[in-house]
């Protein structure tokens, strides 16, 4: 780092303390831009005011301002807007997931395919069959009535005051599942 | 009225292109000079002064107007150019390097440093003022120099300054007093009065920065 005559003295105040110069150096440029609070800018000018060297240093940062300003301005090429629209027409249209589909309509009907799929896939098994359905309801009614009329006789009967006797009772057991329990049920409830 | 940079860029949302083009025109050339003072290359700084508002372009849809529309704009110029910056030192180490391995002798002599730097009287001798002046903006760190450029050049607030290059504003205050006070010293032939009133014409007077 070169170091020019006047610069070599105000690295820090002579004048002023080191820690009190050092103070206002986070202020100098604010202040120097015009924008400290009134506070701020009245502390900056009391030190100025006793500190020959940050007075030297401030002037310089004032200059050192006005001889940034000669550095040229540069404009832009002549084709510098033609080869950014070239970019920006080569750049492919923003996509989202929707505008992946060519059509809203085309879109519900695909997500609505893929979500009856799945419902019909994990879900149990749709007898759609109008006379099987019939049939499976006929047989429902069926085995109620016979496992009522079962478990009815079964209640009434005077042998089932004897435990023992009604699960050594060879009759129950050949009763289909959902009656023989039943009637094991009723049995204790008799007991 | 004029509308403002970010309801411009709310309308490029929007897709309205004009209003893409009426940023690029307000903003092309303080784009193209910043960029060119920070990586001093001309062509690169165009490129990446495009690549800029291409970057702009293509986050149009998803643009929320959280901070105003030059602090994002600059902190992406900023960021591009750092790294424009620091990949070009790298390939200059490279070849450096290189050169000094392939020939040994001869190009040890590229790696050295000289003896001595030219004096500031040859140097205005040989470079105008403004060269000068661009090549003391450049010896300056680059974090430094984006903050002089921002402050001085394209006179952003403290706290967008601080926003593009992710400090805090008191960092950002002490950032610039370090970097003026590199460029105070290195341009002292020009800015000291004493120097000034010796050895260079003082046809200026001291503005407030």
């Amino acid at each position: 780092m070169k170091n020019g005559e006047g610069s070599e003295g105000a690295m820090f105040g002579k004048d002023g303390s080191e820690k009190q110069c050092a103070a206002i150096e986070g202020k100098l440029i604010v202040y120097l831009d015009g924008r400290a609070a009134p506070a701020e800018r009245h502390a900056v000018e009391e030190h100025l005011s006793g500190c020959a060297s940050c007075r030297t240093r401030a002037e310089e940062f004032r200059a050192l301002s006005s001889v940034l300003d000669d550095v040229p301005a540069i404009s832009p090429s002549p084709e510098f807007d033609a080869t950014l629209r070239a970019r920006i027409a080569a750049e492919p249209a923003p996509r989202n997931f929707w505008n992946w589909l060519p059509s809203p309509r085309l879109a519900f009907a695909v997500t609505a395919l893929v979500v009856l799929s799945v419902w019909l896939s994990s879900g149990p098994r749709v007898i759609t069959s109008p006379s099987v359905v019939n049939h499976a309801i006929q047989s429902i009614e069926t085995s109620k009535v016979t496992a009522e009329s079962d478990f009815g006789m079964i209640r009434d009967l005077p042998v089932l005051e004897n435990y023992d006797v009604v699960s050594k009772f060879d009759a129950l057991s050949e009763l289909s599942g959902p009656t023989s329990a039943s009637a094991q049920v009723g049995a204790k409830e008799t007991r | 009225m004029a509308r403002t940079d970010v309801q411009l860029m709310l309308d490029v949302k929007a897709g309205d292109e004009l209003s893409f083009e009426l940023l690029l025109r307000k903003y092309r050339t303080p784009l193209v000079n910043f960029l060119y003072r920070m990586v001093r290359d001309r062509a690169v700084a165009e490129d990446l002064a495009q690549e800029v508002f291409l970057r702009v372009y293509r986050a149009r849809q998803e643009y929320a107007p959280s901070a105003k529309f030059t602090t994002w704009m600059f902190r992406i110029a900023t960021n591009l150019a750092l790294n424009s910056v620091r990949d070009n030192r790298r390939r200059q180490l490279e070849i450096s390097m290189d050169q000094t391995v392939d020939t040994g002798e001869e190009e040890q002599r590229a790696m050295e440093v000289p003896d001595r730097a030219p004096s500031v009287e040859q140097e205005l001798v040989a470079r105008s003022r403004a060269e000068l002046i661009m090549k003391a903006i450049h010896s300056l760190p680059e974090k430094q120099r984006a903050a002089v450029l921002l402050h001085k050049y394209q006179e952003l607030d403290y706290d967008e300054i601080a926003r593009v290059l992710e400090c805090s504003e008191s960092a950002l205050k002490s950032l610039l007093f370090r970097a003026y006070e590199t460029l105070r010293v290195e341009l002292a032939p020009l800015v000291s009065p004493t120097v000034r009133t010796n050895r260079v014409p003082d046809h200026r007077s001291g503005q407030p920065a």
